[in-house]
């Protein structure tokens, strides 16, 4: 680089275009392949750091932030459960049976399950599934509001918990923090991003609204243990209350990277800053001899 | 050629000077010697690449670097927020810091020079100190009774030295062994109520301390839960200590301490892994229905079941201590009753 | 005309500390100083400057650090911890964070320092074990790295566990586990570091405080300073070729070049410490909440540079051994000591493996590049793989939870992996090696063009193929 006499731009660039010198100086070339591997390598993490691959986004929150009670709202009719039985025998009697009562090692009975395990399952798309051994994942929801409040009333005719009054609002968030620590951090993770478990995947709550959680933590979907009993209307509101706040927790520090703690962290240590000082350091030192 | 008589002329007399330097005898007693000084190093290369563009340009970087550090301070009073914060002294650094280095490499003169790497073996030294060394055996006959009973005061008073390391901490004793679950102790939530079977159901977890006791220790917290009995897969004396189907098992994993805070429970046993409690930090998987035995994972014993009755007024109790020791496996100590 | 004379800037202090300190001497070798610049020599420079950011920001933390576990109640800034009982280290990182300004900053500043710390001493080592620097007369120097290198693990572990955070509380008993589990002595070796049965007497945090804020910074600025007296007293390596040779350092002096350089590096370190701690979150001790026994999180994991640690931990068979009664071997003992130890062993004892498997017992001033070794690079890339592999287990179930992919098989195919990945890596790194090394005596091998010369028809500077390859090398 030194001792090179200024070219005018016009010069330089006809000389690059005529293929015959590169436009910009060897260094500067190579500082710019390494600030775009840097931004990459941002952009990657970035990416790697956000969602995690639930399909669908489904969210049964009410818009309004009105407190989400009911996917009706009525008490269910005969025709709803009328609809609700035509429906049943056509996308689930295969696997729990034409009475509902469940075929062996296939499906389960749904006789006392309650609308709340109907609601739950088919508003977040975990039913219909389509491998009765698959795991049950959030998905984009199969039916209609319509559809399923009509399957809810067939299935909540058998008895079993109702669709639960939730308010997250009546929460506390410190409570509701303390007790998800206790009950769910462990598989949930403690900001709600998920985690594994052997034999089980489990899901992030950021879809979550405070309807499935109140669903959920009454009848313990797949392999989730079951928390009606022990928990009050008030906890479960403040639950509630708490996974609707990790959508978006408190960021003070900056960019959230996840919410998961060193692996992401690490992975900026190396791939941000590592990339950044081996650049510095590589425009700093020399290469060859001189 | 004059230039080069004259110039053999001085490299001559340059070497005799060197000659003349290490022939000099230094008189005993005298001054120290001078340390010996690295010969001056040879320039190579030299060169200056400031021109007014790199000067104006380090310049200007160091002014926006000055305004980001003041910036800094402005925010720190006014409206300390931690991304402005980091971004104005950090930005303020690193354009400084690109300031400095671009300094280094087009501003300042850039010099190639060398300098020849130091013998720093020398031979003679370690003879010198050798022989001053063994000189202070000249007249001491029995060296090898006096080295022997220095070998062994020095190594018996460092072992007597560490030995107050043991002051800095309590003996083992019978802390692992002991634990504040005995006949009788009830099994308290958090909030300090009693637990009665009612309050645990088939697929739940309940958590519960000791009465009355720390609950922070390893040995503390339990977790309860229920199966029907005829699923239990234990030996009669285990499940006697189950009533009705509500088991206890110590909350603490027995392969590194963490808290075993993961309990899967099959809605449809069929199609679902089968009930495991499972520990979040490295994965131990324990059967709750076969005595916490281990299903996967590093744990190398099951998870210690507590004993239960049911108490006076119906609440659940402790009939004994665990089976089987709480927490990690601790090297030398006894595994504790089976 | 003025009547006092303007004390000239440079040569009146000189001149001061020459008449006092007889530094005179001093300064000029120290100014004339030649350093080789070639880039790889300044990953070292970058942990130093980590380094010093740590004290730094460090000072700032530990006035604020109060080290003690006694409940408290917390009614600070934060919202969602209202009402609840932590302990007193606890509220007193929430209220650096939150409470004073440019805390959470600085703190952040901290952590990230820290990892960048041992990100670029594993880059450092890196390229001594990889260019031979650590041959005679360097040995010492190589022993003094490493064990800077393992009082920085230990130093960024007692750091963040002294929040005692739920995470950081997940870790220390892990870590009260694998102190358990060390043979014969075990047993008595937790309860005496810990002070009783875990979680441990109140004494330990005043303790862990002391040991990262005055005797491991203490030792680890001693070893830097004899690190770096080393380097200075032998001069410091450099690749061949030029000028370069076993008897001359070729470089750029100390003034002004290159000091201007460091002091920019230094600063540009500082300073992307400082944008990575104000722009990127590490470590929110709010979000995790504080520590209890009975509590644990989904997705745990200690800091990267622990991550080999928990991957081993992970991938151990549930092995213990027993002789009687006794517990002999506890399983964390595997994973958790023993596998550090043969690491670490490993590193410290690489200039005498090296010098026993080359039989190589001269002083060397040159350095080989890695290529012209292949064996040494290769073997270094093996350890570095079964490290690495293993450090990726310790999160297989982050990358379980994004891919799907079943954690327990992961599991058994990472056992694999750590065992047939290093000798892959040794073979792959090998060949490469040897490949770009014959790529350069013979720069057309492999080539499969014609040369087609019109006959009588010669230009000046033309030579054929066997006269260029029998000619030396071209070496850096």
């Amino acid at each position: 680089m030194s001792g090179r006499s200024p070219r005018s731009l016009p010069g330089r660039l006809a000389s690059a275009l005529a293929g015959r010198t590169p436009l910009l100086p060897r260094r500067l070339r190579v500082g710019l392949a390494f600030g775009c591997a840097l931004v990459a390598a941002a952009l990657a993490l970035g990416a790697l750091a956000s969602r995690p691959p639930a399909v669908g986004a489904q969210d049964g929150d009410v818009a309004g932030g009105a407190p989400a009670t009911t996917s009706g709202g009525a008490p269910a009719t005969a025709a709803q459960r009328a609809e609700g039985r035509r429906l049943f025998l056509a996308g689930c009697a295969s696997c729990h049976g034409e009475d509902a009562r469940g075929i062996a090692d296939v499906a389960p009975s749904l006789r006392g399950v309650g609308a709340a395990s109907a609601d739950f399952y088919l508003r977040t798309g975990r039913m219909p599934l389509e491998d009765p051994q698959d795991e049950p994942r959030r998905k984009e929801s199969f039916y209609d509001r319509r559809q399923i409040a009509a399957l809810v009333a067939y299935v909540g005719s058998f008895g079993g918990p109702p669709i639960p009054q939730v308010d997250p609002a009546a929460g506390s968030l410190s409570q509701g923090f303390r007790l998800f620590a206790e009950n769910c951090a462990g598989c949930h993770q403690i900001v709600g991003r998920g985690g594994i478990t052997t034999g089980a995947w489990i899901p992030g709550l950021q879809e979550a609204s405070p309807l499935d959680v109140a669903e959920a933590v009454e009848i313990g979907p797949y392999v989730m243990p079951v928390f009606g009993d022990r928990l009050t209307d008030r906890q479960v509101d403040s639950l509630a209350r708490y996974v609707r706040w990790t959508r978006q927790p408190d960021d003070a520090g900056g960019w959230g990277i996840g919410h998961i703690g060193p692996v992401p962290e690490g992975m900026v240590a190396w791939l941000l800053a590592g990339t950044a000082l081996l650049l510095t350091i590589r425009l700093i030192g020399e290469r060859t001899t001189r | 050629m004059r230039g080069s008589t004259s110039r053999r002329q001085l490299l001559l007399a340059w070497l005799g000077l060197r000659l003349l330097r290490r022939l000099r005898r230094r008189p005993r007693g005298a001054a120290p010697p001078q340390p010996r000084r690295a010969e001056p190093p040879e320039a190579l290369e030299r060169e200056t690449p400031s021109t007014a563009r790199a000067e104006r340009l380090a310049a200007a970087l160091l002014l926006a670097g000055a305004l980001a550090a003041a910036g800094f301070v402005v925010l720190y009073v006014v409206r300390p927020d931690t991304q402005l914060l980091g971004l104005c002294l950090g930005g303020a650094l690193v354009l400084c810091g690109i300031a400095a280095a671009f300094a280094g490499k087009r501003v300042v003169p850039q010099e190639t020079a060398s300098e020849p790497y130091e013998e720093l073996a020398d031979a003679r030294q370690v003879d010198d100190v050798n022989a001053i060394v063994r000189e202070a055996g000249e007249g001491v006959s029995r060296r090898g009774l006096l080295a022997g009973a220095a070998g062994l005061a020095g190594a018996t008073v460092a072992a007597a030295a560490i030995v107050p390391v043991a002051s800095l901490g309590p003996a083992v004793g019978d802390r692992i062994a002991a634990t504040p679950w005995r006949r009788g102790r009830r099994l308290v939530d958090r909030d300090g109520g009693a637990i009665r079977p009612e309050d645990v159901s088939e697929g739940s977890l309940v958590l519960a301390f000791p009465e009355g006791a720390d609950r922070d220790t390893l040995d503390a917290p339990v977790m309860l839960l229920r199966f029907p009995p005829e699923q239990l897969e234990m030996s009669a004396a285990r499940r006697a200590a189950a009533p009705g189907g509500v088991v206890a098992y110590s909350r603490i994993c027995t392969h590194a301490a963490c808290a075993v805070s993961m309990y899967r429970h099959p809605l449809h046993p069929p199609t679902a892994p089968r009930d495991a409690l499972v520990c979040p930090c490295h994965f131990s998987t324990f059967d709750p229905r076969r005595a916490g035995a281990v299903l996967f994972g590093p744990a190398g014993r099951p998870l210690p079941q507590l004993p239960l009755q049911i108490g006076a007024d119906g609440e659940l109790v402790a009939a004994g201590g665990f089976f089987g020791r709480v927490g990690p496996s601790y090297a030398g100590e006894r595994e504790g009753p089976a | 005309m003025r009547l006092i004379p303007r004390p000239d800037p440079v040569r009146e202090p000189v001149r001061f500390v020459d008449e006092r300190l007889g530094a005179g001497s001093l300064l000029r070798s120290t100014l004339r100083y030649v350093f080789p610049d070639h880039w790889s020599f300044m990953l070292g420079e970058i942990a130093l400057y980590a380094f010093a950011t740590l004290v730094l920001t460090g000072i700032f933390l530990s006035l604020n650090y109060v080290p003690s576990d006694e409940t408290v109640t917390y009614a600070g800034s934060y919202a969602p911890l209202h009402g609840r009982e932590m302990g007193a280290q606890y509220e007193s990182v929430m209220r650096i964070a939150f409470d004073l300004p440019a805390g959470n900053l600085l703190r952040q500043t901290h952590h990230w320092a820290a990892n960048v710390f041992v990100v670029a001493i594993a880059l450092h080592l890196a390229r001594i074990c990889l260019t031979g620097a650590f041959r005679r007369p360097r040995e010492l120097n190589h022993v003094v790295g490493v064990t800077m290198l393992a009082l920085a693990l230990v130093e960024g572990f007692l750091g963040y566990s002294l929040i005692d955070d739920l995470l950081s509380g997940m870790g220390l008993a892990i870590a009260y586990s694998v102190a358990a589990s060390i043979p014969f002595v075990g047993g008595d070796l937790a309860i005496l570091l810990w002070g009783g049965e875990y979680p441990g007497a109140t004494a330990i945090w005043p303790r862990m405080e002391i040991l990262h804020v005055l005797l491991l910074p203490v030792a680890i600025g001693g070893l830097l300073g004899l690190h770096l007296m080393q380097v200075i007293r032998q001069h410091h390596t450099q690749f061949p070729g030029g000028p370069r040779s076993e008897r001359r350092v070729v470089g750029t002096p100390l003034w002004a070049a290159y000091a201007l350089r460091s002091v920019g590096l230094f600063l540009i370190v500082a300073g992307i410490l400082l944008l990575l701690g104000g722009l990127v979150q590490i470590n929110p001790i709010w979000l995790w909440g504080p520590y209890e026994t009975a509590l644990s999180t989904n997705g745990a994991q200690p800091d990267w540079y622990l991550g080999w640690l928990i991957g081993a931990l992970r991938l151990m068979p549930p092995l213990e051994l027993r002789f009687g009664g006794d517990v002999a071997i506890p399983n964390p003992f595997w994973g958790g000591a023993l596998y550090p130890l043969v690491v670490f062993g490993t590193l410290y004892l690489w200039p005498w493996i090296d010098r026993w498997r080359w039989g190589d017992r001269e002083r060397h001033e040159l350095l080989d590049r890695p290529r012209d070794n292949p064996r040494r690079t290769a073997s270094f890339a093996a350890l570095a793989t079964w490290v690495f592999v293993i450090l990726f287990a310790g999160s297989a179930d982050r990358f379980a939870f994004r891919t799907l992919i079943s954690y327990e098989a992961q599991i058994w195919f990472l056992r694999g992996a750590a065992i047939v990945g290093p000798v892959v890596a040794y073979l792959v790194a090998r060949r490469l090696c040897e490949e770009l090394r014959a790529r350069e005596l013979r720069p057309l091998r492999g080539w499969s063009g014609q040369v087609v010369r019109v006959p009588g028809e010669e230009r000046a500077g033309e030579r054929r193929e066997d006269e260029a390859a029998a000619e030396a090398p071209p070496r850096r």
